[in-house]
């Protein structure tokens, strides 16, 4: 692997997850899950279909706000991306704000499509490049989405990994649990563990995140960062090496 | 419907909106009526009760900064890649804020609802999320066509008013959104339509096929105002670019209300030398 920074694996480790996805979308202000379908695209030859909200090019939806969540409500999208200010062990995000809801300690923006696309995506990605005690929680204080649903609950969709700057945990939802699969460089199951607020199950063999080759990273730093300057323009100047 | 509808400027759209009234407004990619919103602020709007189609960022924000908002129902609140909106942020905290969370699929469903005419929309998903505790308005049955199946319904949404801006009108009153449709959709679910636009335009956008797909006709439409860079600092598709330095600013300045006050004053001004 060659040397790279955190960001350029995850956006690496992202569209090795998406895989053979026929078609991912993302949402706003996600940059990195942006670039991994980028990446997966061109990985692809092009049969992967993006639809990015927050991009021109990488967008094909003509009916307005709700066609992205009709589309995933038929089972038309693949592979989604959340986030949250908490995540809890039990994958439950939380948008919304941490303490009494009414006078909050902290206040996030809310919760977005998160709590339909939770549960109509078939393969929802979480991704957190921030990996810490305060983000990684061992009880979210507000659910916004929940990981998992009682069986009576229509979900054909839920969370299948969890990737942060530290390591990549998949996601056992009968045991309602993260197993951790991977650590990045620099990180041993010791240092995500301290790092982490909930409890997980650990892999019989925990391995290192295998990094982008260098094939892959020049792709990252190349077309895919030049892509997705339409759509994150700011962000975009991050990855470009000249 | 005449040329009746252009009224002389956002100042005429603004005092149409009464205190008290909920009002939709557009994502802050879409069409945001920022001239109109200064309109609102310098007439010492009150009690607005504000509905983020689905979500929103700096025309929420300063309407809260200014005073101008009781509740707010929204699936989120922030300025994207600018960072979070302050003045929401910081309301909340105080609990000064009537806020209906919501998520972004359940607000477009409730205006489908209201722009049919019918009571409610089911909406899959939401189940087990704290969002249902937090509002008492839904209500979860058992899927009468299933068994063993629950699912949310939404009551429908009618906002009293729907205000955004538009690229342009023509003479008849027919306003071009495009491929906003989120915004039609508002447009006929709210009570009343209020637009500013870029320009009027003599023409009729109902005769042409193509141009009349992206069209919302008049007759949802109550009043026009000219408004050119009626969106401005944020950007309009295929018109203008947001002006990113102001934006910034806001973004840091807004976090204390002696720095908020400070931008909104400026911008006060601006809009006013446009007005």
């Amino acid at each position: 692997m060659s040397a790279c920074r955190t960001d350029e694996l995850c956006v690496a480790v992202l569209a090795r997850l998406i895989g053979d996805a026929s078609h991912v979308a993302v949402g706003n202000a996600s940059p990195i899950p942006g670039m991994a379908a980028l990446l997966a695209q061109s990985g692809s030859g092009g049969r992967v279909r993006v639809s990015m909200l927050n991009s021109r090019r990488h967008n094909a939806f003509t009916d307005g706000g709700r066609e992205l969540f009709d589309c995933a409500g038929q089972g038309r999208i693949d592979v989604f991306f959340l986030g949250g200010g908490e995540i809890d062990g039990e994958a439950n995000l939380n948008l919304v704000s941490v303490g009494d809801p009414e006078r909050p300690e902290v206040r996030f923006p809310g919760s977005f499509g998160s709590a339909y696309l939770y549960f109509t995506v078939p393969r929802v990605i979480l991704f957190r490049e921030e990996h810490s005690p305060r983000v990684l929680v061992p009880k979210v204080s507000f659910v916004s989405a929940p990981g998992t649903s009682p069986d009576n609950v229509y979900r054909p969709g839920g969370p299948a990994a969890l990737l942060t700057g530290k390591a990549l945990f998949s996601f056992n939802k009968n045991k309602k649990q993260f197993r951790l699969e991977s650590v990045h460089p620099g990180e041993t199951v010791d240092t995500v563990r301290q790092a982490t607020g909930f409890e997980f199950d650990t892999a019989d063999e925990v391995t290192n995140t295998p990094g982008p080759d260098p094939e892959t990273l020049d792709l990252i730093r190349g077309p895919v960062a030049r892509e997705i300057g339409e759509a994150y323009p700011q962000y975009a100047a991050r990855f470009v090496r000249i | 419907m005449t040329t009746e509808a252009v009224v002389p400027g956002v100042g005429e759209l603004a005092a149409r909106i009464e205190d008290g009234a909920s009002l939709a407004i557009p994502p802050d990619y879409s069409n945001v009526p920022l001239a109109a919103t200064a309109a609102l602020i310098r007439r010492n709007a009150r009690d607005l009760n504000l509905v983020a189609v689905p979500t929103s960022g700096l025309q929420t924000d300063l309407l809260i900064g200014a005073g101008c908002v009781a509740s707010l129902e929204a699936a989120a609140v922030s300025l994207g890649e600018f960072g979070p909106a302050p003045r929401f942020t910081d309301a909340i905290r105080r609990g000064v804020l009537a806020m209906k969370d919501s998520t972004c699929p359940a607000i477009h469903a409730a205006l489908q609802a209201g722009e049919k005419g019918v009571p409610f929309m089911p909406l899959r998903g939401v189940l087990g999320s704290d969002l249902i505790g937090r509002r008492p308005d839904w209500r979860v049955i058992d899927n009468p066509f299933g068994e063993n199946d629950p699912i949310l319904l939404l009551p429908a949404l009618r906002p009293d008013v729907a205000l955004f801006h538009a690229r342009r009108a023509d003479r008849a009153g027919n306003v071009w959104l495009g491929q906003r449709r989120e915004l039609v959709i508002m447009a006929h679910a709210a009570r009343r339509t209020l637009v500013s636009v870029e320009e009027i335009v003599d023409d009729d956008f109902l005769a042409d096929e193509v141009i009349a797909a992206g069209t919302l006709p008049a007759l949802y439409v109550e009043a026009i105002a000219l408004a050119p860079g009626g969106a401005q600092p944020l950007g309009l598709e295929g018109v203008y670019e947001a002006d990113r330095a102001r934006l910034v600013d806001y973004a840091e300045m807004a976090r204390s209300a002696d720095g908020f006050a400070r931008w909104l004053d400026h911008f006060l001004a601006t809009k006013a030398a446009v007005a």
